[in-house]
């Protein structure tokens, strides 16, 4: 079993609200994002989601992408990925770890491939932005083996049957896009977000974790009240970026972006 | 489209063609995806459907395009009798307009007020503009900035049309990622809009809908064989971008097996060189823009930035039937250079008085190449996909003209 059921779990148990920090590996170097990890963990991070960089991020906002270009002219791909998760996991064997990105990456591997570096360097879960449940089998199957989570998206589009098979098909939580957008767009609505929990909750047993347009702790806190996580994305990405000439700062910056919206949500 | 019977029934049901196509894209396109499919299937069966496409493309677009015998080219290469089935006569100068008068049809049954469109050339881009202003529905083109240096002329005329012009800055700045910044307005505008996606690529249904839009080519060119000629034709030659005119001519041909199928795609500098566009000759499967198909990439699984002196063949993908089509050997997939079709572009109008697209030159060129491999008895059927007005300028740069 990965290690993403049991965290989700405690969080449930102690009535806390999943915290899930997204950064993209590589960005802006390589030797950043395991120091940036830790401090993520540091300042309150429940679960991690790391980004495996792509050359066409078509369901990615600006910020995103912008940070998936820095990462690919550092030359970062998928194997480097898998080495700082390798990294991370000599210091911290607690914490799930998440890789996000896009199909092509994987298949360009070989997805059993992928399944086995993935669980031989410590990954916890993937979220293949650009997979649908109905294109999933193989890579489900590929992962399963190796007691790896593939994450399920749902959306504010998908029909309630939809969701049905969105729950049958996924493990370790769904993740719920919280509005009709790319990641980091700015017209979230916590009443519409709400909504959609209330729609998919009745429709899995899994836990429900939000995402895309989530940028402070006042929006992280509302939709913590009914979604079991909050995922936050660009708006930490994009810190890194007004960093990224002072690399040696972002640890320290994330570890003070985290913190307070985790003392918002525990409030 | 393949008749009851055919052994060659393509799409399966979920819009897969053998190992490719499919419908890999976010979550939130799956309901508009599901909704064109359902309406598209009514449409597709509805009489008055057909009878309204039919009548746009006979008077709003000019068909049916002639199909010319040319006759001093078949005599200067002294090998098959080579026709041309002249897409270039069209309304806006390209197949591209046969396809968006279907989905801006489509569009309307829809009810959705909005349109949006990728485009490399500009030639979709000006097509959908024009079916845009047609059917009175708000336009919005994204386009590279590196294609909006290059095709200036498209861009103003986009504008005149009342389009508007969105330049992409992202990635390599060309098609491939207009495509993907279409996919994230199309995911923010879902609601209200639909994306005309300009080549037979994309998530299902898009490749079968565009498919059968433009299979008016092959319809056409098929009973214009048999009544000119009293025959099919030996082979169909058409260029390859992202494929919709070669499908376009070939899929009425599908079952007469005797017919081969020749797709022409960008060598650029050179298949050795790596700087070409020939995904079906030397890419490898991968999933990118909603299907899964050949590729341009690196181990990585990283899209390459492809070359070509044809800014429509400058994508490193392919429509996922073709790749079907090359894994059952059913049609054949080489490549020209740029030189070579640059060599045709000039033949062509020295010969015929007419000034191919730089697109439609790769399969003119791919004749001119294997001509004295080609017996003079064959009948053969160029795809003239589109005129080269729009590619004076880019040719007289390189003859070091400046206009
Ligand atoms: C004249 C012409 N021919 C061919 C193409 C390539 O597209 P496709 O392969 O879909 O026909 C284009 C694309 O812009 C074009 O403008």
């Amino acid at each position: 079993m990965s290690r993403i059921g049991p965290t989700l779990e405690a969080l449930r148990s102690q009535q806390r609200t999943a915290l899930v920090p997204f950064i993209t590996a590589g960005d802006p170097q390589l030797a950043v994002t395991v120091p940036a990890l830790n401090a993520l963990v540091r300042g309150g991070a429940d679960l991690l989601e790391l980004g495996v960089p792509f050359s066409d991020p078509e369901a990615d906002g600006p910020a995103i992408q912008a940070s998936s270009e820095r990462a690919l002219a550092n030359g970062t791909g998928l194997r480097d990925v898998l080495k700082c998760v390798t990294e991370f996991r000599a210091s911290d064997d607690q914490t799930p770890v998440i890789l996000m990105g896009y199909l092509n990456s994987v298949l360009a591997m070989g997805e059993g491939a992928f399944a086995a570096a993935a669980a031989k360097a410590g990954v916890d879960g993937a979220i293949i932005v650009n997979l649908p449940p109905e294109e999933s089998k193989s890579l489900r199957n590929a992962l399963a083996e190796k007691d790896i989570d593939l994450i399920m998206l749902a959306a504010p589009t998908t029909s309630d049957d939809r969701l049905s098979a969105i729950d049958r098909a996924a493990s370790g939580f769904v993740y719920l896009v919280s509005l009709k957008g790319t990641t980091g767009a700015d017209h979230i609505s916590v009443g519409e977000v709400n909504q959609n929990l209330a729609r998919l909750r009745g429709r899995t047993r899994l836990p429900i974790l939000a995402g895309f347009g989530i940028k402070d702790a006042a929006t992280a806190r509302a939709l913590g009240e009914q979604a079991d996580g909050v995922v936050i994305g660009a708006a930490i990405v994009s810190r890194m970026a007004a960093l990224r000439a002072d690399a040696d700062a972002i640890p320290e910056a994330l570890y003070r972006f985290v913190h307070d919206i985790r003392q918002a949500l525990d409030a | 489209m393949p008749q009851p019977g055919s052994n060659y029934a393509q799409p399966s049901p979920d819009g897969h063609f053998g190992q490719h196509g499919g419908r890999f894209v976010a979550e939130t396109l799956i309901h508009a995806l599901d909704e064109l499919e359902v309406l598209y299937e009514q449409a597709r069966a509805d009489p008055e459907f057909q009878a309204e496409f039919a009548e746009d493309l006979a008077r709003f677009v000019g068909r049916p395009s002639p199909l010319y015998f040319a006759r001093r080219l078949t005599e200067r290469l002294g090998g098959p009798q080579i026709y041309l089935k002249r897409e270039d006569l069209n309304h806006t100068g390209a197949h591209k307009i046969n396809n968006c008068v279907g989905q801006a049809l489509l569009a309307r049954r829809m009810g959705k007020p909005r349109v949006i469109a990728e485009t490399g050339a500009g030639q979709h881009g000006v097509a959908t503009a024009t079916v845009a202003a047609r059917f009175g529905l708000e336009c919005q083109v994204y386009m590279g900035v590196e294609d909006i240096a290059r095709q200036s002329l498209n861009v103003y005329r986009m504008k005149l049309l009342g389009a508007s012009v969105v330049p992409v800055h992202s990635g390599s700045k060309t098609l491939k990622d207009a495509l993907n910044e279409a996919l994230r307005d199309w995911v923010t505008h879902v609601d209200n809009t639909h994306y005309i996606i300009g080549t037979v690529a994309g998530p299902h249904p898009y490749p079968t809908l565009v498919r059968d839009f433009q299979s008016v080519i092959g319809q056409e060119a098929r009973s214009q064989c048999l009544q000119q000629m009293g025959r099919l034709p030996d082979a169909l030659v058409a260029c390859v971008g992202g494929g919709s005119n070669a499908l376009g001519l070939f899929h009425p041909f599908i079952d007469d097996e005797a017919v081969r199928l020749v797709g022409v795609e960008a060598a650029g500098l050179g298949l050795e060189t790596g700087r070409h566009a020939a995904t079906l000759n030397d890419g490898q499967v991968g999933v990118l823009h909603g299907n899964k198909t050949y590729l341009m990439q690196d181990a990585d699984g990283q899209i390459s930035n492809t070359h070509s002196i044809s800014a429509g063949l400058d994508y490193p993908g392919v429509g996922p039937e073709h790749s079907h089509l090359k894994d059952i050997g059913r049609a054949q997939y080489d490549a020209v250079t740029d030189e070579e079709a640059l060599a045709a572009f000039r033949l062509l109008n020295q010969t015929e008085g007419i000034m191919p697209a730089l697109e439609s030159s790769h399969a003119v060129a791919w004749v001119v190449r294997e001509a004295s491999r080609l017996g003079t008895g064959q009948i053969i059927v160029i795809n003239l996909s589109g005129r080269g007005d729009k590619d004076i300028q880019t040719v007289a740069e390189l003859d070091g003209t400046t206009l």
